[in-house]
């Protein structure tokens, strides 16, 4: 009984926020916040965004970088499990670069500056002995007008978390025997694969790839390390607005924050037609009966597009490792005149209760998050019920909805009821964020169980309970501790959210690094995003080993796993 | 499952939305009162809502805390900002939720535009409070106007003073062996060492400091920026800076084509030797930066040389404030001469004391006597002249203007 009710919690938990907070935007939108002397119902503030100076610009970033994000991130995973899948070379590769989801957007996107930039680490490296550069050359690269730089974060921020979600979405494609099928019918690597196994895998993580459009579309904190300036991208954009010490410019940010979810309402449309032709294309070729044997530099290309990019996060962690050590450390110098140790100790004491906080949060919303998830697939199970799009469409609400149009609003509802800066309102602000993740996680290898062991206890006369807690639970513990790695990770990683609802009575690690990143200094930064990135990649460890520790003399149960 | 949860969570949504705390007034805490004031605040907590992206600062604002525990039983946190923004949307969102006590913001780190608009919106502790702290008798408002006019809006009592500041260029003399002195001189440095020099683009309060800096020195009667803007002929006034600025152009870092973000994108990008010339507001900042080997020993301040802008910053407490009489009491500790010559000296932050030294004792007078000047700080002397901030009613048409000329993707 309890257990129908979980799906109607997580549902008010995911869309109760953020359509208060989208009806907390629209008011002022339409010019309505008499808190700000907005008295009357107008468009003007969305002719005022609108009017902007390049405001046109804004929007095309957004757009652009957003679509072209996804679509560069896909193929690139795609082609690597198509080309690599089941070789030593995708297991080495793919368990690389699927931790590197733990590590901050910031983080990575501060990294891949310091790499990339006219002064940064890979030109300092061949400077001046190779280039004869004494000084940094006059190149735009980060920051470039066009977006390219940001383009270049997300894609390797975005590649780690669509391979673990293709990853999980393999088991239940069948397809080693779809392979082996297309293979001996003579198609191709990587097209037997794309054409047998990937239809059902991208009906299994379409959602997941549709919260990276929205994301690419409405990013921030990356846009401001790497994107375009001037103007920014339409995100960066309206929170200049709503940041502005003329609070008249509040309304604009509403009105802009509705034009922002046009924009990646458009790109979603954009996404999903592209779906159509290329589906349409795929059969065109199949219908002629191509079979495409030759794919060995599109093999090449996908292994060097993973590579490279697990190459610049983990370059970029160095980097920052570096920087948090560093003493003077000069153009065109390859390592600090000296390393130190004083930054870090000089943070020591600032470290130790905001980590502590983050972790009380994030394993809080994370269980709770697992808790309710597991609820709501068993309940799904038991039923026999098979969520439908629509259903899990509104799972994936507040990752669809950018954060910057609803934020606000959901600060006037916990503002009203009176829970700021409580821990709780902290935890539940995070689950709206986190439940969507850690259902990703755990829904497919759920539906991928097999369920004839639970059929078997069935019969022993065994309770659906005590199936699910001797069986189920034991056998899914890999795959639950994974989801519950996750949930943590996105918990960590919450800034505004923590921030605003926690009224700045619960710093966290995060909240303290964005603070300090405000003041620039990389050492600073550099320890920081260092151990940000560490707690979520403790827990994936942690996700990794307990199994292999509990089971260790039972060899079928310390894989059970997806993400191997 | 989706008709349930809308007519589940629907009502429960809107009955929040729709609850209200009803207001009522606290006693308002009196300075003229000090010793019931302290008793007041004993016990109290506040949470400082203050900008955290320098250790140094955050260091400091740790000692305060210290101190106004052991001294006055005051519990201070320092809630830490990346943006003063982040701050003002809290109180003017509690305010829009009807919450007019308990507030969680007690005192605000603010100046300027964000204190002109938490003024003009009512967000503030309306009675003259600032006026009447004890230390505020120090406080050398005759040689800083700054401190009355924040950015030329009247203060009234409404934040009380913390520190000054200046604009102060600085650069790498192993770099920049002449430093220059004028606009020309700074033009020609530019047009001969192209990619080298950039500033922050407007909005940013530093971007459209330049702008009014390059203003005041290029036009022949600076009286007419004490005035408002709807008094002058925008376009005639301004357009030997957007000349300057436009020959500036071409020879820009990445030629024009991108600017800087902030102080703090200025001081990496000198640090990274991708330019020559940086700007900041804090006359301490390339001492300490040389310090901290953020920057190399050979980094110099300089002027130009017919005064800088200068302004001041503050402390304000939101009229929702919880713990006002501790606010007001860490207000007053933030002036005694203790916090400031602490303040002042370039070891802790650097930061110019707003104190008339004339004024204070002999004891509190040697504090500041022995504060060392770091090798990149200039003197008092040195810094020249303050020039005074134009009318505010100036900024929207600058930065408007300069974003038509200079942004959306007009490039040479």
């Amino acid at each position: 009984m309890l257990l129908r009710l979980v799906p109607v919690v997580i549902l008010t938990i995911l869309i109760g926020p953020v359509l208060a907070g989208l009806a907390g935007i629209v008011a002022p939108a339409l010019g309505y916040l008499p808190v700000l002397g907005g008295e009357q119902v107008t468009l003007h503030w969305f002719d005022q965004a609108a009017m902007a100076p390049g405001f046109a610009r804004s929007a095309w970033i957004s757009y652009w970088t957003g679509l072209a994000t996804s679509a560069i991130s896909l193929v690139l995973v795609v082609l690597f499990l198509a080309g690599w899948w089941g070789t030593r070379w995708f297991a080495r590769l793919a368990s690389a670069t699927a931790p590197l989801f733990a590590v901050p957007h910031a983080a990575v996107a501060i990294g891949l500056a310091f790499l990339i930039a006219p002064s940064g680490w890979l030109v300092r490296l061949v400077s001046p002995w190779a280039t004869g550069f004494a000084q940094p050359p006059d190149w735009l690269i980060v920051n470039d007008p066009a977006g390219f730089a940001l383009l270049a974060g997300l894609v390797i921020k975005e590649i780690p978390f669509l391979l673990l979600m293709t990853l999980s979405a393999l088991p239940q494609s069948d397809a080693p025997r779809r392979i082996r099928a297309a293979r001996s019918l003579g198609y191709g690597r990587v097209w037997g694969w794309l054409s047998t196994v990937f239809p059902s895998v991208y009906a299994q993580i379409r959602l997941p790839v549709y919260a990276v459009v929205a994301y690419a579309t409405s990013v921030v904190d990356v846009a401001i390390i790497l994107g375009p300036t001037a103007p920014p991208p339409l995100a960066v954009q309206i929170l200049r607005w709503q940041y502005d010490p003329d609070l008249t410019l509040r309304f604009t940010a509403a009105a802009g924050a509705m034009l922002q979810l046009a924009v990646t309402g458009g790109a979603l449309v954009t996404w999903w037609l592209g779906e159509r032709a290329v589906a349409a294309l795929g059969r065109s070729i199949l219908t002629r009966g191509w079979r495409l044997p030759r794919d060995r530099a599109l093999r090449l290309a996908s292994l060097g597009g993973i590579g490279a990019s697990a190459l610049l996060v983990i370059g970029g962690v160095v980097v920052l490792a570096l920087w948090s050590v560093a003493g003077l450390w000069q153009f065109p110098d390859a390592l600090p005149d000296m390393l130190t140790f004083k930054h870090w100790m000089r943070h020591a004491g600032m470290i130790g209760h905001p980590t502590l906080t983050a972790v009380q949060i994030g394993l809080t919303s994370a269980a709770i998050a697992v808790l309710l998830v597991l609820g709501a697939v068993e309940n799904a199970y038991r039923r026999g019920i098979t969520p439908t799009q629509r259903v899990l469409a509104l799972l994936y609400i507040p990752l669809i909805v950018p954060q910057i149009s609803f934020l606000f609003g959901l600060i006037l509802l916990v503002l009203r009821a009176g829970i700021d800066g409580t821990f709780w309102a902290v935890v539940v602000a995070h689950l709206v964020f986190v439940i969507p993740y850690v259902y990703l996680a755990l829904a497919d290898p759920y539906a991928a169980f097999d369920g004839r062991y639970l059929s078997v206890a069935r019969s022993l006369g065994k309770s659906p309970a005590r199936a699910f807690f001797t069986i189920r639970l034991p056998m899914m513990l890999r795959a639950i501790l994974t989801a519950f790695a996750f949930g943590f990770a996105i918990s960590i990683a919450q800034y505004l959210p923590t921030l605003m609802i926690g009224a700045g009575r619960l710093p966290t690690v995060t909240t303290e690094a964005v603070a300090l990143a405000a003041g620039g200094d990389r050492r600073v930064l550099g320890a920081f995003a260092l151990i940000q990135s560490a707690l979520p990649i403790v827990a994936f460890v942690a996700a990794a080993w307990i199994p292999a520790i509990l089971y260790r003399r039972r060899r079928a149960l310390r894989g059970a796993g997806a993400w191997t | 499952m989706r008709r349930a949860f809308v007519s589940l969570a629907m009502p429960v949504t809107l009955a929040i939305l729709v609850a209200t705390a009803q207001p009522t007034l606290a006693a308002e805490p009196d300075p003229a009162d000090w010793s019931a004031m302290l008793d007041q605040a004993r016990g109290e907590h506040v949470f400082f809502h203050a900008w955290g992206g320098a250790p140094a600062i955050n260091d400091y604002i740790a000692w305060v805390g210290d101190e106004v525990a052991a001294r006055y039983g005051i519990t201070l946190t320092h809630v830490r900002l990346s943006d003063t923004a982040e701050a003002v949307s809290r109180v003017v969102a509690e305010k829009a939720a009807g919450r007019t006590e308990n507030g969680s913001v007690d005192l605000i780190w603010v100046n300027g535009e964000n204190f002109a608009s938490l003024k003009r919106q009512g967000l503030l502790i309306a009675d003259n409070w600032a006026d009447r702290l004890p230390n505020h008798a120090l406080v050398d408002t005759e040689a800083n106007p700054a401190l009355k006019f924040d950015f030329t809006v009247p203060v009234d009592g409404q934040e009380s003073p913390w520190g000054l500041a200046q604009l102060t260029f600085y650069a790498d003399t192993a770099r920049v062996p002449e430093l220059p002195a004028t606009l020309e001189a700074l033009a020609e440095f530019v047009a001969a060492n192209p990619g080298r020099f950039t500033y922050a683009a407007p909005p940013n309060f530093i971007g459209t400091t330049f702008l009014k800096q390059v203003l005041y020195g290029l036009i022949d009667d600076p009286e007419i920026l004490t005035r408002n803007v709807a008094e002058a002929d925008f376009d005639a006034v301004t357009a030997p800076l957007w000349a300057y600025l436009e020959r500036l152009r071409p020879d820009l870092w990445r030629s024009g084509r991108v600017y800087a973000t902030d102080t703090t994108h200025l001081k990496t990008l000198l640090a990274d030797a991708e330019i020559d010339i940086a700007m900041t507001f804090n006359p301490a900042e390339a001492s300490s930066s040389i310090r901290m080997a953020e920057l190399p020993p050979t980094v110099r301040s300089f002027v130009l040389d017919y005064g800088s802008l200068g302004n001041a910053h503050f402390v304000t407490i939101p009229f929702n404030a919880s713990a006002r009489a501790a606010a007001m009491v860490v207000a007053d500790f933030l002036l005694s001469p203790l916090a400031q010559a602490r303040k002042a000296d370039e070891m802790i932050w650097g930061d110019p004391t707003v104190l008339a030294l004339d004024r204070l004792t002999p004891a509190d007078r040697a504090l500041f006597d022995t504060l060392e000047r770091g090798p990149a700080t200039l003197s008092t002397v040195e810094l020249g002249p303050t020039l005074r901030e134009p009318d505010p009613s100036w900024i929207e048409p600058l930065e408007a203007e300069w974003a038509r000329r200079f942004l959306a993707g007009t490039s040479p």
